[in-house]
């Protein structure tokens, strides 16, 4: 598996694409996918919620358990995947394309967000 | 076993090459899922599925008073199981308490094997062992000497046909016979825990992946796939099946979980548990404690073992498995409820999900049945 060179990292194992006029796309990434399985049910934030870097802004659940969902970065969301919400499995299936989750106007992010490089070397992935 | 390393059983290293994510199960790294475990539980459901199950423990009795022994140490009428059948049994203490649930086949005359549960099957050893005082029978520790291999799902007569000449037509659902699978000794049995038709193939480790291999390449054609032990807890839950640790526990008899049909009171002779099982069948006759009953989720969420039932903002009973159903599409749970609450139909039930009450639906078990 490969993580995309031109996003960055958390230690979450969310990823933030490159600011488009100031809003980045939010997925997990594809280890995170292998990792939880089979994704039933995606709980994300609604449009106009802020949600705080570090802190849990959703749920993801799969067969065997339920796994928070991180915002890898602080700001307002403005779109969240409709069609994620109807077939989670496209988490599984692209995690870093069609299964992304949220877009975020970014406020602030924090300093510790990692390259895919460091990403892979982080998970091991 | 003094050392905390994980058991690894024949086929670890076929796992590793199908690039299985393994799992540690009652001390066994084994394959929790090779790929998507909603379409390993589809093929089984439609086409066939293959297992790894060498963590199950096997114990094997032999002797003239062999089955006066199991009829002693189990709650179930061993010495009636024909030589070539299975019986699906339980092992409990003294105060009734359910040690494990069992499947026993009878291989000869004088020769009993006993498959208990992976994360049982020291105790159950033991408990055999002890019992065993006094009777003219042996219990031998087997574990190490078969590999478990399950081809489960509609397509798998059809793939085991191929690969062997034992009279598969006449095996009847737990029954058990020794044969020759693609070259190889194996006890072949009809069981599962999938609630689709099936086979178990009890075989020596060293000949696991040459049966893997050869029930790969007859089964391929026809739809089945390598399947781990997250379809299987799907599986068996669509079912309605119970798994120790979960529905049985040492603090339920087998009459709190619904299953008082296996406890046989009328065999000869006295049997370990007897006089409370006794009192505890009366008690669910008069006093009915919580029942096991299905529930089906209105939303997507999904309830978990150990999560609050709840009516009218009351807790009214447990979930003890939860998971989303590949066939139903919907979310599934067991769990036990106040017999107020446990008829099929009734309204108002909900599962405290993370401090939110879903509604749910109680239903009798199981939820899926295969059409025959």
């Amino acid at each position: 598996m490969s993580n995309p060179q031109q996003l960055r990292y958390s230690k979450e194992h969310e990823w933030l694409s490159v600011a488009e006029d100031g809003v980045s796309t939010v997925g997990i990434t594809e280890f995170a996918a292998n990792a939880l399985g089979d994704v039933v049910y995606a709980q994300l934030p609604a449009v106009g919620d802020t949600v705080t870097a570090g802190e849990t802004c959703g749920e993801l659940e799969s067969t065997k358990s339920v796994s928070d969902l991180y915002a890898p970065v602080t700001g307002e969301v403005v779109e969240a995947n409709q069609d994620v919400v109807d077939d989670p499995s496209l988490v599984n299936s692209a995690p870093f394309e069609g299964g992304w989750l949220f877009k975020v106007r970014v406020t602030d992010e924090p300093a510790d967000l990692l390259s895919a490089d460091e990403y892979t070397e982080f998970s091991g992935s | 076993m003094s050392s905390n390393a994980p058991r690894l059983t024949a086929l670890d290293a076929l796992h590793r090459s199908l690039g299985a994510t393994m799992t540690d199960f009652a001390g066994w790294d084994m394959p929790l899922r090779y790929g998507s475990e909603r379409d390993e539980h589809l093929a089984v459901r439609t086409r066939a599925g293959l297992f790894d199950l060498s963590h199950m423990g096997e114990i094997t009795v032999t002797g003239p008073e062999a089955a006066a022994l199991l009829n002693h140490a189990l709650v179930g009428n061993i010495a009636s199981v024909g030589v070539g059948r299975a019986r699906y049994t339980m092992i409990c203490r003294e105060d009734g308490g359910i040690l494990d649930d069992l499947i026993v086949y009878r291989l000869a005359e004088n020769e009993y094997m006993v498959v208990a549960n992976a994360s049982n099957a020291q105790v159950v050893l033991d408990a055999l062992t002890e019992r065993a005082a006094g009777f003219d029978a042996l219990v031998r520790d087997d574990r190490d000497a078969y590999a478990l291999i399950a081809v489960q799902g509609p397509e798998s007569p059809g793939i085991l046909k191929s690969l062997t000449d034992a009279d598969l037509d006449g095996l009847k659902y737990y029954a058990g016979l020794p044969g020759t699978v693609a070259g190889v000794p194996a006890l072949i049995a009809r069981t599962g825990y999938t609630g689709e038709d099936g086979f178990e193939l009890f075989v020596a480790p060293s000949d696991a992946e040459k049966l893997w291999q050869a029930l790969t390449d007859a089964g391929t054609p026809v739809g089945l796939v390598p399947c781990g032990l997250s379809c299987r807890d799907t599986l068996r839950l669509e079912a309605g099946m119970p798994l120790y640790g979960h529905e049985l526990t040492t603090s339920l008899t087998p009459f709190d979980a619904g299953l008082g049909r296996v406890v046989k009171f009328e065999k000869e002779g006295d049997f370990v548990g007897r006089a409370a099982l006794q009192e505890a069948a009366s008690r669910a006759e008069e006093n009915p404690p919580r029942v096991l009953v299905g529930l089906v989720a209105e939303g997507r969420r999904v309830p978990r073992a150990g999560f609050s039932v709840v009516a009218d903002g009351k807790v009214i009973g447990e979930v003890t498995s939860g998971a989303p159903s590949p066939t139903l599409g919907k979310p599934i749970a067991m769990a036990y409820v106040d017999a107020a609450h446990a008829a099929p139909g009734t309204a108002g039930v909900g599962v405290d999900i993370r401090g939110s009450h879903e509604p749910y639906e109680v239903v009798a078990l199981p939820f899926y049945k295969r059409q025959k």
